[in-house]
């Protein structure tokens, strides 16, 4: 068993330990190991100059990243929390987005951009944000978020072999959560199941619980969250299967598409604000796809249109048990107008 | 020099007469740029440029036809290969590359430490990254952040500022506090100098000068080369909105191109014959590229789908089909 802070770190210092071009720069990675020491041990086992501090300054440390990728590195960055993206958001979306483009494909930028995301740790502002569908939207890049221990693991692989630019979106609600983790080096897990952990399967969404009766569309932390509002609703006979996205982007439309076909109902659950969120380019999908058979529009139960609010009032904000069942009864009760 | 000279003044009628939708002069800068651009090895050295780098980029072997591609509206970024030529692609936004540029340095520092521990010859001479900004760039938060960045890690980058007096409209008085980008270079513990960019023997010395520090492995320098920016900053700009005629012929010193012409004939290392021939040649070679430019055509839709990333998504795969499929029978 290992925490989701522990997969990732197991996975960090597996690719360090494979490819001499990985490097992991931040604010306090070093030493401390980052803020919630993701990157605990590494520089001491990899040295100060693969695993190294950087001064205070995200824009700086992206463009970094980028110059670092043009001379053939693998730099994995790190902004300490998700508000703290912004700074470097001129660098992420005019300049990471774009090299590869720009140069017509003669420079890569294989920068995997970790960023401890989403809230539910009553931290101070800014300390807990939901940018997925901020960085989703940028041309050029790709948006991926575990949801437990082994997707942490086996998507942060994923990434950082990837040569083309991933933002990686840690829920860091989750980092001290323990699950069953399959690494590469134990080699191939027998597959039982859908909801099987494999370090092999780095594509796609993933069907973390089958059901019959609704689907529930989540990603990051509210996968878990969702896991637990089908247990609730399996006591009241409503049968819940859960897709966890995964990537945010690209959208596997195939899983959502299959998922729905069989369900006929679907919710999509997020912690960002409504309007212009990530759920409404799911429930678009959907729709495209499953429209002549959804027995009811698909419902969408997130975040406020509200500045992510303070610690006391997160539990209002985040996308609760009673809201989620709501929204399920809401699918379940839809009459034709 | 010459050649630039022609084909920065061949591009600005281009532009008059409907070939480039517009294009961003560089007249009087010739100088700061050849000059700097001479001073790299560019088998292992790497140019970061500017908008306005014409003169950088011919200096640096990049083809002309490629490069006035971007002004063309043929391919943002320009159509040269830049991972061969080591000259990263033209970008818009101001000071957007000037941390790549650092961390590329930062980047032949940790190769050349590993070609060391494996004690390979490698280890001694730093690839060097060359930055160009102007005046106005100095501003953005991203330069700070470079220079900072550049001054803790000793990255071997050469900061090359273009100050030619303006940011569009903006005097550097109105835009540097502090009076010159060079004096920056206290607060980060970098080497600045100021140098006359009308000079190109002057900005050549210093340049060399520059990236032999940085290649040796003191770490970064600024070089603020003096320039004057004549005419418009765009083909679209109105410069006498913000300057007369007179201004510019007082402010601008002397001309580069007359300078080191002067120069050549009073050292005896060039005569009138070969200065003319040059001329020549910069001419016929505008010409060539005039032609280069209008044969150059469209670029196939599909690119605009194929080139975002290393690894498709099924997604732009499915979108790529679609508008083939629509465009085909529109
Ligand atoms: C981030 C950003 N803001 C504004 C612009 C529009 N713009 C283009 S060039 C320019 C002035 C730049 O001045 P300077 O850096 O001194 O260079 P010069 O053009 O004089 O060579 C401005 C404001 C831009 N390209 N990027």
């Amino acid at each position: 068993m290992l925490s989701l802070q522990g997969a990732l770190n197991l996975a960090l210092d597996e690719l360090l330990a494979e490819d001499p071009k990985v490097l992991i720069l931040g604010e306090d990675v070093g030493t401390l190991g980052g803020v919630f020491r993701v990157t605990s041990g590494l520089a001491a086992s990899h040295g100060a100059e693969r695993v190294f501090d950087t001064p205070l300054a995200e824009s700086g440390i992206l463009g970094m990243s980028i110059g670092l990728a043009m001379a053939g590195f693998r730099p994995v960055p790190e902004v300490q929390f998700d508000g703290f993206a912004y700074p470097a958001m001129n660098q992420i979306v005019t300049q990471l987005g774009r090299i590869h483009y720009r140069s017509r494909g003669a420079l890569r930028v294989p920068v995997t951009l970790r960023v401890p995301s989403f809230g539910g740790i009553r931290a101070p502002e800014h300390h807990g944000e939901s940018l997925e569908a901020v960085f989703a939207h940028v041309p050029g890049l790709k948006v991926v978020s575990p949801a437990d221990p082994q997707q942490g693991y086996t998507l942060l692989k994923a990434a950082v072999r990837m040569d083309d630019p991933v933002i990686f979106m840690e829920p860091k609600s989750r980092y001290w959560q323990k699950g069953e983790v399959v690494t590469e080096g134990a080699g191939s897990p027998t597959h039982d199941g859908a909801s099987s952990p494999s370090p092999q399967d780095v594509t796609g969404a993933r069907v973390a619980r089958e059901g019959r009766h609704l689907t529930l569309v989540a990603w990051g932390a509210m996968v878990a969250r969702c896991l637990q509002v089908a247990e609730l609703a399996a006591e009241d006979g409503i049968d819940v299967e859960v897709v966890d996205l995964r990537w945010l982007k690209p959208i596997d439309t195939e899983t959502l598409a299959r998922s729905v076909a069989k369900t006929r109902r679907a919710v999509v659950v997020h912690e960002a604000p409504l309007t212009a969120g990530l759920g409404a380019e799911v429930a678009q999908r959907i729709t495209e796809r499953c429209f002549g058979t959804l027995k009811a529009p698909v419902e969408r139960v997130t975040g406020f249109d509200v500045p992510y609010p303070s610690g006391d009032l997160e539990d209002e904000y985040i996308p609760n048990i009673d809201r989620i069942l709501f929204g399920i009864q809401r699918v379940l009760e839809y009459k034709r107008g | 020099m010459t050649a630039v000279r022609q084909l920065d003044l061949a591009a600005v009628a281009w532009q008059r007469q409907g070939i480039l939708p517009a294009y961003a002069p560089e007249l009087g800068q010739e100088a700061a740029q050849v000059a700097s651009a001479l001073a790299l090895d560019l088998s292992r050295d790497f140019a970061f440029p500017t908008y306005r780098e014409l003169g950088v980029a011919r200096a640096a072997g990049v083809d002309m036809v490629e490069y006035m591609s971007t002004h063309l509206a043929t391919w943002h970024g320009g159509f040269w290969d830049a991972a061969a030529t080591h000259v990263a692609p033209i970008q818009a936004v101001v000071a957007g590359s000037v941390l790549h540029a650092v961390g590329w340095a930062h980047g032949q520092t940790l190769q050349a430490r590993a070609a060391s521990a494996q004690s390979s010859p490698e280890a001694s001479a730093l690839g060097v990254a060359i930055t160009y900004l102007g005046d106005g760039a100095s501003s953005q938060g991203d330069v700070h952040e470079a220079m900072n960045f550049a001054g803790v890690f000793r990255a071997p980058v050469v900061f090359f500022v273009q100050n030619n007096g303006w940011a569009i409209s903006v005097p550097t008085e109105r835009q540097v506090a502090g009076g010159s980008v060079a004096a920056r270079g206290a607060g980060y513990s970098i080497p600045a100098l100021q140098v006359d960019g009308n000079d190109a023997a002057a900005v050549l010395e210093a340049t060399r000068r520059a990236v032999a520090h940085a290649r040796a492995g003191h770490g970064p320098v600024i070089v603020e080369a003096m320039t004057y920016r004549r005419g418009p900053h765009a083909t679209s700009d109105d410069p006498g909105r913000y300057r007369t005629l007179d201004e510019e012929r007082t402010d601008g010193g002397a001309d580069p191109l007359l300078r080191l012409r002067e120069r050549l004939l009073g050292e005896g290392i060039a005569d009138e014959a070969e200065l003319e021939a040059a001329d020549a040649a910069g001419a016929a070679e505008a010409e060539a590229v005039r032609e280069g430019v209008l044969a150059l055509g469209p670029r196939p839709g599909a690119e605009m789908f194929d080139l975002v990333f290393t690894e498709p998504t099924d997604e732009l795969l499915r979108q790529k089909a679609a508008w083939r499929e629509e465009s085909e029978h529109a």
